[in-house]
C-alpha cells in the first residue's frame, strides 16, 4: 500500500488558539482609522487624481530594446521630445537595454495617436527594436475607464446581493463597507504613490473583492454558526470569540497568497508588477477589514440571535400565515 | 469517510482524464505530435501577449457610410422621378439623413412619394418580411415637397453591412501576407478587432488595410480646366480631384460618375513598364468593366480619362485608341512596394469605408518568450513556497493537500484546453490565484479538524466533521468569488477576461480537487492504519 511509504507527521501548529485577542475593544478606533483612511483616500483620488495608464488615459506605450549595448537614455529623450509630440516619458524597464515610452495622447483625434507611433518608430528604429506598442485612441480609453468603474461597482454588487441572500442584511451592510473600503484605500495608495492605473489594476481590485470577501465570509459563517451555539453570549464577546477562532486559518491563507503573490512580484516580469502589486496591497487590506470592519460593524449594527430551526420554521410559518391572509 | 466503489473508480477517472488532457502543455509542440494516436495533442492556445502578435481595434467612419448611402439615394430618387416623368426642381440633402425633394408641380406630391416608394429597401428577413424599410418617404411640410428619411434600422442596417464587407475584405486582404492563424471580428455596431498571433510587422498589416482602395475611372470635362472651374462654377455632375502627387499640382475636373469602377476588375497585378521601367499596376476588367470600358474609349478617342484611386487622380493618360481587350496599365507615383500593396488590395475589392486603428497592442516574440519564462519561474517558486508552507503547517494531511493542488492545476488547465480557452499573462496570475483558493479550502479544513480534535472528538469523528462543517464555508466563500469572476468575464475586456475564465475554472476544480480528492486520499490514509490505532491524527 502507497500510504505506508508516506511519513506520519503532525504539522507545526504554531499558532496559538487560547490567545483570544480583544480585537473588538479596538473596534471603534480600528472603524474610525478606516473612516479616515477612506476619506483621504477620496480625496486623494479627487485632488492629485489617478496615474492612469494608456488603457485609461489614452495615447501610446512603446516598450524599446536596444539592438546592442545599455539603453542611453538622456540621448532618446533628447531625440524624441524633438518630435513635437508633447510630453514625451521614458523610463528604463527592468533590464539595462529596455526602455519605456509614454506619449501622452495626441490632440487631432484617432488618427494622430497612430502618427505619432509612426514618428517615434522612425525616430527609434536604427538602434531600438519594438517590443511592445499600445496604443489607445480618445474613444477606446473613454469606454474602458467606463467598462473598468462598472465591474467594479457590478462586482461589489454581485458580492453583497449573494451574502445579503446567504446571510442578514447586517452582514451585507459589513461586507459592502469592508469591500468600498478596500477598493477606495488601494485607488488611495495608488493615487499618493503614483503608481500606474491601468486595465490590470482593475482587474486587480475585482481580485481583491473576490479575495477580501471571501475572509468577511468565513468570519461571518463562523459567526451565524457560534450565534446559534451560544445564544446567551454577549454579541461584541460572541463577534471576537469568531474572530480569534478563525484567525488561525486568517493567517495562514494570507500567508500562502502573500508567498505566491510576491514570487509572482519579484519574478513575474515587469509586465505584470502592477497588478501584483495591487494583489499584495489588497490581500493586506482585505484582511484587515474583514477583522476590523465586517465583524465589528455587527456589533453596531446588531444581529437576529435566535438562529435555531424552531425560530426558522416560526417565521416561515408566520409569513406563510401571512401570504394565507 | 466512506467512498463507494464506484465513486473511487469516477473520482480516479477524473484525475486520470485530467492528466492526460492537461500533458500536452508541458511539452513542445513536435513531441507531443510524435506521440502515439490515442494520446490527446490539443495544447493550450497563448495569448497574444504571450507568443507575440498583433491586436489591431478599427473603427468604420459612420458619416463616410451615411454619405455615400445618401448620394446613392439621390442618384436612384433621380431616376425613379425621371422614368416617373414626374418633374423636379431639386433634391437637397438635409444633413446626412434626409433628402429633400422639391417638386415643380406641388399637385404631383402624391404621385411622386409613390414613385419614390421604389427608392425604399425592404429590412431584415426578406422571407418574413418584417414590414419596415429602410427609408420613409412622407410629404414634406412646405407644399410640393417630399421627404426621404433614412430609418433607425436602416441605418443600423447598412452599418452592419458595412461591417460585414469590410471583414471579408480584410480577410481576403490579409490572406496575402502568408500567416493564417488571424481571426477578424466585429465588435458593437461600427467597430472590427483584427488578431494576429505571431506577427513581426504591423506596419505592412497597417498599410494593407489603411486604405479603401477604391479604383474608379472618370471622364475629364472636355474643355473646362480645373482652374476654370475654381474661377467660375463647376458644372454639375462633375468635381475637382486632386492629383496623389501632393498639393499643389494639377487638379483635375472630372465627371463625378464613374465609367468604371474597382469592383469591375478581375485581376490586378504587379509589373513594370516595358519603355520606363516604372513600377507599374497591369489590370484585366471582367465582361461587364470591358464593355462599359470599351465603349468608353471608342467615344473618347483623342480626350483624357483620370484614373483615381482613394478620390486622388493617379494619372490622366490621353485615350490614342479604343481599348476594346479589357485590360490595360496604371502607372502613377509608385515604388515595387506600393505595386505589389496595390495589387493585393485592387484584387481582394475596396473597403466600403476608410478604417481607423482606434487600439492597438502588439507585443513582440521576444517580449512573449520572456513572459511565459518569467511566468513559470514565478509559478514554480511560487509553488514550492505554497507546498513548503503546506506540509510545514499540517504534516502528513500537508503532503495530501499537495496532491490536490497538483489535481487542481492539472485539471483547470485540462479544462482550459478543453474549451479552447487563451492562456494570457494576466491568465497565469488566475491560476496562481486560483492555487491561493485552493489551498484556503485546505487550510479551513484542517484548521476545522484541529478545533474538532481539542474539545476532544475522537480522530475520525474529528476528520469528518472537519470535512463537514468546513464545506459550508468553503461552498460560500468560493460561490462569492465564482460572483466576482462571472462580472468580470461578463463586463470586462481584454486582460480581465482572460484572467476571468482562468479564476472561474480554478473555483470550480478547487471543490473537487481539494475536497473530494484529499478526502479519498484522508480515507485511504485511515484505512491503511493498522484497526482502532489511530492515536494521532497528522494535521
Amino acid at each position: 500500500m502507497l500510504m505506508k511509504f508516506i511519513p506520519v507527521f503532525k504539522g507545526a501548529d504554531f499558532f496559538p488558539h487560547d490567545l483570544n485577542l480583544p480585537f473588538m475593544k479596538f473596534k471603534g478606533p480600528a472603524l474610525a482609522l478606516s473612516i479616515v483612511a477612506m476619506i483621504v483616500s477620496i480625496a486623494l483620488c479627487a485632488t492629485l487624481g489617478l496615474n492612469y495608464g494608456v488603457d485609461f488615459k489614452g495615447g501610446s506605450l512603446i516598450e524599446l530594446k536596444t539592438k546592442s549595448g545599455d539603453a542611453n537614455i538622456s540621448a532618446l529623450r533628447e531625440q524624441l521630445n524633438g518630435l513635437g509630440l508633447g510630453n514625451v516619458q521614458i523610463q528604463q524597464f527592468g533590464a539595462p537595454d529596455d526602455v519605456l515610452v509614454r506619449l501622452e495622447e495626441q490632440p487631432g483625434g484617432e488618427t494622430a495617436q497612430q502618427a505619432a507611433l509612426k514618428k517615434v518608430t522612425a525616430a527609434t528604429s536604427g538602434s531600438y527594436t519594438e517590443r511592445r506598442v499600445e496604443v489607445v485612441g480618445p474613444a477606446v480609453s473613454s469606454e474602458l475607464r467606463m467598462t473598468g468603474f462598472i465591474a467594479v461597482a457590478a462586482g461589489i454588487l454581485a458580492i453583497v446581493a449573494y451574502v445579503w441572500f446567504r446571510f442578514e442584511w447586517q452582514f451585507a451592510l459589513g461586507a459592502v463597507v469592508a469591500l468600498s473600503h478596500d477598493v477606495l484605500v488601494t485607488a488611495g495608495i495608488f493615487s499618493l504613490f503614483r503608481f500606474e492605473f491601468d486595465l490590470s489594476t482593475v482587474a486587480a481590485l475585482l481580485t481583491i473583492l473576490g479575495y477580501s470577501v471571501n475572509d468577511t465570509v468565513v468570519v461571518s459563517d463562523r459567526i451565524r454558526e457560534n450565534l446559534r451555539k451560544f445564544k446567551k453570549m454577549e454579541l461584541n464577546q460572541l463577534l471576537n470569540l469568531s474572530i480569534n477562532e478563525t484567525l488561525s486559518r486568517t493567517i495562514l491563507t494570507g500567508m500562502t497568497a502573500l508567498a505566491v503573490l510576491l514570487s509572482l512580484y519579484i519574478f513575474g516580469g515587469e509586465v505584470i508588477r502592477n497588478f501584483n502589486l495591487a494583489m499584495l496591497l489588497g490581500v493586506v487590506i482585505g484582511t484587515y477589514s474583514s477583522i476590523f470592519i465586517a465583524a465589528p460593524l455587527l456589533g453596531y449594527l446588531g444581529v437576529k440571535r435566535d438562529w435555531s430551526d424552531a425560530a426558522a420554521k416560526a417565521v416561515a410559518a408566520s409569513t406563510k400565515a401571512k401570504a394565507k391572509a | 469517510m466512506h467512498f463507494t466503489r464506484p465513486k473511487i473508480a469516477l473520482i480516479l477517472l477524473i484525475c486520470l482524464a485530467g492528466f492526460l488532457v492537461a500533458l500536452p502543455n508541458f511539452f513542445s509542440k513536435e513531441t507531443v505530435q510524435s506521440w502515439p494516436s490515442f494520446m490527446p495533442k490539443q495544447q493550450l492556445r497563448l495569448g497574444l501577449d504571450l507568443q507575440g502578435g498583433a491586436h489591431l481595434l478599427l473603427a468604420m467612419d459612420q458619416d463616410e457610410i451615411k454619405r455615400d448611402w445618401i448620394n446613392n439615394l439621390r442618384d436612384e430618387a433621380r431616376k425613379v422621378l425621371r422614368d416617373a416623368k414626374i418633374g423636379f426642381t431639386g433634391i437637397g440633402t438635409h444633413g446626412l439623413t434626409e433628402l429633400v425633394v422639391k417638386l415643380a408641380k406641388p399637385d404631383e406630391e402624391d404621385a411622386a412619394i409613390k414613385a419614390l416608394h421604389k427608392v425604399r429597401q425592404p429590412i431584415g428577413n426578406a422571407l418574413l418580411g418584417s414590414g419596415a424599410y429602410d427609408v420613409d418617404v412622407s410629404a414634406g411640410s412646405d407644399a410640393g415637397t417630399v421627404i426621404i428619411k433614412e430609418s433607425e434600422p436602416g441605418l443600423r442596417q447598412r452599418i452592419s453591412n458595412a461591417a460585414s464587407a469590410s471583414i471579408e475584405t480584410i480577410n481576403r486582404r490579409v490572406n496575402n501576407l502568408g500567416t493564417s492563424e488571424s481571426t477578424i471580428v466585429r465588435q458593437g455596431a461600427d467597430r472590427i478587432l483584427i488578431q494576429f498571433p505571431g506577427l513581426k510587422d504591423t506596419k505592412e498589416l497597417k498599410k494593407l488595410i489603411g486604405e479603401t482602395a477604391k479604383l474608379t475611372f472618370h471622364e475629364v470635362h472636355p474643355s473646362i480646366s480645373a482652374e476654370d472651374a475654381k474661377m467660375t462654377t463647376i458644372p454639375r455632375g462633375y468635381k475637382i480631384y486632386q492629383s496623389d502627387k501632393g498639393e499643389g499640382e494639377t487638379e483635375y475636373l472630372l465627371r463625378e460618375q464613374p465609367v468604371v469602377q474597382g469592383s469591375d476588375l478581375a485581376d490586378a497585378q504587379p509589373g513594370f513598364d516595358s519603355r520606363t521601367g516604372e513600377p507599374v499596376i497591369n489590370f484585366r476588367f471582367n465582361q461587364i468593366g470591358a464593355r462599359k470600358f470599351a465603349e468608353f474609349t471608342k467615344d473618347h478617342v483623342g480626350r483624357p480619362f483620370a484614373i483615381v484611386l482613394d478620390d486622388k487622380v493617379l494619372s490622366a493618360p490621353v485615350i490614342r485608341e479604343p481599348i476594346l481587350g479589357g485590360s490595360g496599365q496604371i502607372s502613377g507615383n509608385f515604388t515595387v512596394e506600393s505595386t505589389n500593396r496595390l495589387a493585393v488590395q485592387l484584387r481582394s475589392g475596396s473597403l466600403p469605408t476608410k478604417l481607423t486603428i482606434v487600439e492597438e497592442r502588439t507585443v513582440g516574440p521576444s517580449l512573449g518568450a520572456d513572459s511565459i519564462a518569467a511566468g513559470k519561474l514565478a509559478g514554480i517558486i511560487g509553488g514550492v513556497a505554497v507546498v513548503c508552507l503546506t506540509v510545514v503547517a499540517y504534516g502528513t494531511f500537508g503532503i495530501f493537500a499537495c496532491v490536490g493542488l497538483l489535481v487542481h492545476l492539472m485539471l483547470t488547465l485540462a479544462l482550459m484546453t478543453l474549451i479552447g480557452s487563451t492562456l494570457t499573462l494576466p491568465g497565469i496570475a488566475g491560476l496562481v490565484l486560483g492555487v491561493a483558493m485552493a489551498v484556503d479550502a485546505n487550510v479551513l479544513i484542517y484548521e476545522r479538524i484541529r478545533e474538532e480534535l481539542r474539545v476532544g472528538k475522537t480522530p475520525v469523528s474529528a476528520i469528518d466533521a472537519g470535512f463537514q462543517r468546513a464545506f459550508v464555508t468553503i461552498a460560500d466563500s468560493q460561490l462569492t468569488t465564482l460572483a466576482c469572476a462571472i462580472i468580470m468575464f461578463w463586463l470586462g475586456a481584454g486582460p480581465i477576461r482572460g484572467f476571468a475564465v482562468t479564476l472561474t475554472i480554478g473555483i470550480l476544480t478547487s471543490i473537487f480537487a481539494s475536497v473530494t480528492v484529499v478526502r479519498l486520499l484522508i480515507s485511504y490514509w485511515l484505512k491503511a492504519q493498522p484497526k482502532g490505532r489511530i492515536a494521532t491524527v497528522p494535521v
